[in-house]
């Protein structure tokens, strides 16, 4: 059972309040379809992905990213069991979309870019450690029920 | 996953105009790393105090930052540039090479960080594969 401070809690729940879904989903999808350009394996039915450009402005994409993101609201509601709220969630990234569970990480390393753009000098230390600590509880459940 | 010739400009470009600001990205950077990954603090017992924000921390910090400023300046060559930095990693501090990915992730974050306009995906790519290319450099003496 993962253990979280009131701190942690706090944190986590305050960078979610303030979070633009679409604006952070997109730019967290693109960025790692961009640096880790393997990842564009699973994206095949979403149009054009041919460079950097194009998929910025590629609005399948931009709405997946914001979906991911709605994702995280699962683990944000249950913090205290995180594993068993992504089971049903591993089993399909597993069985039917066939996605290497590192790719979560990729994406989770993306999205803390992302955030620390935007947050700038308040993505504190402490907070990093907090948003990492919650992003790789939720990476590990969705890698949880491969088999 | 070697630097194309665009990308080595894209690298020398955002380093110079992060210049000013290296010694904090060093400094910051370094501690991230102890505090999100406190396993890292085991290469400074020696230190008396290895937390983050702490003086020899931010000191250390810097330090390591110089060397990353100095491998842009070799970046055609790093494997040759770097061969005594690679010795010293090998023989003497014998870091775990894995730790260097997770420092490079902490510097990818203080670069998002203090230049969120200028740290875009297309600099993203190349300053995180400089980096990989710079670690790969320095693990060349190990085995």
């Amino acid at each position: 059972m993962v253990e979280w401070t009131d701190s942690e809690r706090a944190i986590i729940t305050s960078i979610f309040s303030n979070l633009d879904y679409e604006e952070i989903g997109r730019k967290s999808l693109c960025r790692c379809l961009i640096v880790y350009p393997w990842t564009q394996r699973y994206f095949g039915g979403f149009g054009n992905l041919y460079n950097a450009e194009t998929i910025l402005c590629n609005p399948l994409i931009a709405a997946h990213g914001t979906r991911i993101l709605h994702g995280l609201d699962r683990a944000l509601k249950n913090m205290d069991d995180i594993k068993n709220t992504y089971a049903e969630l591993s089993l399909l990234h597993s069985d039917k979309l066939h996605v290497d569970p590192d790719n979560f990480r990729l994406l989770a390393d993306c999205l803390t870019v992302v955030i620390a753009a935007k947050m700038g000098p308040a993505f504190t230390v402490d907070t990093q450690v907090a948003w990492q600590k919650f992003l790789s509880v939720v990476v590990s459940a969705l890698g949880r029920q491969y088999h | 996953m070697s630097l194309t010739s665009k990308q080595k400009a894209t690298v020398k470009d955002f380093f110079s105009k992060m210049s000013t600001r290296s010694d904090d990205i060093g400094a910051e950077a370094l501690s991230r790393l102890v505090a999100v990954y406190p396993q890292t603090k085991s290469y400074f017992s020696h230190w008396k105090d290895a937390s983050p924000g702490s003086a020899p921390v931010r000191k250390h910090g810097i330090t390591i930052m110089g060397g990353v400023y100095d491998a842009v300046g070799k970046i055609d060559d790093l494997k040759g540039g770097l061969l005594s930095l690679s010795e010293l990693h090998a023989f003497m501090l014998r870091v775990d090479p894995v730790n260097f990915k997770l420092l490079a992730h902490c510097m990818l974050v203080c670069m998002s960080m203090i230049f969120p306009e200028e740290f875009t995906p297309q600099v993203h790519v190349a300053v995180d594969k400089f980096l990989a290319q710079l670690a790969l450099a320095l693990a060349e003496k190990y085995r």
